[in-house]
């Protein structure tokens, strides 16, 4: 049935051994010790795939191809070395982007030139091709124009609030069932205005679904485009016959998938709920303005010093906030100090500390924090209740206590940092006003075993340093 | 190969990405999205067949295109899990 693209066995089994490079790479990330081992797997993967394309299909144009990929892969590298930590989420953005963009590309690409792709029968492209380039095409659109929302917003190009258009859910629910439509309407015509209108209605469904999604939910919003990202390279796969593209399509799928219920579960939202969007807005922010008044202890860097010091256990607990004051190298030779006069340190880590998965945890480890001090929420949330001191930095949402007692906050139910506990907690913020990402205000800064150190979280590390040292 | 097989491979890797991403520590999800972006570009693999079929010159340029996005997305994938990984640490250093 490949006319036009012969795939002899071998050709099928180094593609086979692509996918399972594929798969070693994500296996190696289960600790750090075996991760880098898994990351040259899934180079040479990349190698192989390429490698066994580029050797048995006729090149015509092998220059053209050699400049493709020397200026693509220069900017990647460029990038890839020049990106602050802090900015990771917005580059994952744009290179799902970048996915999206290219299976789009490569639909058209196999639309205009079915021959190329062995799916050119007798009445014009297989019918269940036109199927698989149809959904393929239209997954790689949504993927591009929502990672290119995404990344405007976390960018800080576009406003994390969420914009909400009025009948938005009707608007949503049309075009995608338009876009299904067609695709269907595709195996009776390929007409080019059919390829082409699905192709643009999907452009615009990805941009009007992430658009009302507020910065809040973009942990989950970029993990659910790593898994379309995925979705897309599978559908390519199936309309190109591919079993590299199929297997790498459903293992980044999976991932994306897994990382979006991880995220949700870490915020107590629904999938659903998130993509409705809204989320984050003002709607609650009053409740932080009455709560000005009520009487908070406010305590020094000496304090803070002193009663760490004399602490037989400290737990950090960083939140986004850290890294935007980049407080992370300032921190971590506090608890080298700390370490010093004999005090255990650890981090504890709430799963959407930082602005998409585990993105706290490479934050930390750029600063030199040993990867075997930190801990994840449900390993270490049952220690606060021994433990000294707990000293929250740039963290507020994912220590409130209202998320376990008061039905009616809107965070009540998602997992917490038992921060409470711990005999002592030490509040770092920058001032009493302003409220966290979810806009509720925090009853832990009012009571009594809660010390607020108010001021900028690196210069309060700082001279929390000072006076340790 | 037939659509049923081509299904089968595509489920059953399914599973294999649920279990094996269910293995991934927590603390490793930050370079676990990089790298599935790297290994998604493995769609150059269709770029490349576009781009170098003749036939259709315009079919020809959207490859091209398509090749040297998805090579960003390699090299810089790969190098910016590589630069993420190279940081993880334990604790054993000599002391500042």
């Amino acid at each position: 049935m490949h006319e036009a693209a012969p795939q002899s066995s071998w050709v099928l089994l180094a593609y086979l051994i692509a996918g399972v490079c594929f798969i070693m790479a994500l296996r190696g990330l289960s600790s750090p010790e075996s991760s880098r081992r898994g990351n040259r797997a899934g180079i040479i993967g990349m190698a192989i795939a390429v490698g066994t394309t580029l050797t048995t299909h006729e090149i015509a144009t092998l220059w053209e191809i050699a400049i493709a990929i020397l200026i693509g892969g220069g900017v990647g590298l460029v990038i890839a070395r020049r990106i602050q930590m802090t900015a990771m989420p917005q580059l994952v953005a744009a290179f799902h982007s970048l996915v999206g963009m290219a299976a789009v590309l490569v639909g058209a690409a196999a639309y205009l030139n079915p021959g190329a792709f062995g799916i050119l029968g007798p009445d014009g492209i297989h019918q269940v091709s036109r199927v698989e380039m149809g959904l393929g095409v239209a997954i790689g659109a949504i993927t591009f124009s929502g990672s290119v929302i995404a990344f405007l917003k976390l960018n800080g190009n576009m406003s994390g609030k969420p914009i909400i258009l009025p009948l938005r859910h009707v608007i949503n629910l049309g075009t995608l069932v338009a876009i299904l439509g067609l695709i269907a309407y595709f195996t009776q015509d390929q007409a080019p205005w059919v390829f082409w209108t699905v192709t643009a209605l999907s452009f615009a469904i990805g941009f009007l679904v992430i658009v009302p999604i507020g910065g809040a939910d973009m942990p989950v919003v970029i993990s659910m485009l790593n898994s379309y990202s995925g979705w897309a390279a599978a559908a390519m796969g199936f309309t190109l016959h591919n079993s590299a593209m199929i297997i790498t399509g459903a293992l980044v799928g999976s991932s994306g998938a897994i990382l979006s219920y991880i995220m949700c579960k870490a915020m107590n939202r629904s999938f659903i709920s998130v993509i409705a969007g809204g989320f984050g807005g003002d709607a609650v922010a009053g409740g932080g303005a009455a709560a000005i008044d009520r009487p908070y202890k406010r305590g020094s860097a000496e304090d803070a010093a002193f009663l760490m010091s004399q602490a037989d256990q400290v737990i950090i607990v960083p939140g986004y906030g850290m890294a935007v004051a980049q407080a992370q190298h300032a921190l971590r030779e506090m608890a080298d100090l700390l370490k010093k006069v004999g005090v255990k340190v650890k981090y504890a880590i709430h799963p959407v500390a930082g602005r998409m998965p585990g993105h706290m945890n490479v934050l930390l480890a750029e600063a030199n924090v040993p990867y075997d001090e930190v801990f994840e929420l449900e390993d270490v949330n049952n220690e606060f209740a021994q433990t000294d001191v707990a000293f929250v930095i740039g963290a507020n949402d994912v220590t409130n206590p209202a998320a376990k007692t008061d039905k009616s906050s809107p965070i009540y139910g998602m997992p917490v940092l038992d921060v409470e506990k711990a005999r002592t907690v030490l509040f770092v913020k920058r001032s009493m006003g302003g409220v966290g990402y979810a806009g509720v205000d925090n009853e832990l800064f009012y009571r009594d075993n809660t010390m607020m150190l108010l001021a900028d979280a690196k210069k309060m590390v700082e001279e929390i340093n000072k006076a340790l040292g | 190969m037939d659509f049923i097989a081509i299904l089968s491979i595509f489920v059953l890797a399914c599973f294999v990405g649920y279990f094996v991403v269910w293995s991934v520590t927590p603390a490793l999800h930050t370079p676990l999205m990089s790298v599935t972006n790297a290994i998604s570009s493995v769609i150059v693999v269709g770029a490349l067949i576009a781009a170098a079929a003749a036939g259709s010159a315009y079919s020809k340029w959207l490859g091209l295109v398509a090749v040297a996005l998805a090579s960003v997305n390699i090299f810089g994938g790969f190098a910016v899990t590589q630069r993420m990984l190279a940081m993880y640490k334990k604790k054993e250093r000599k002391d500042a």
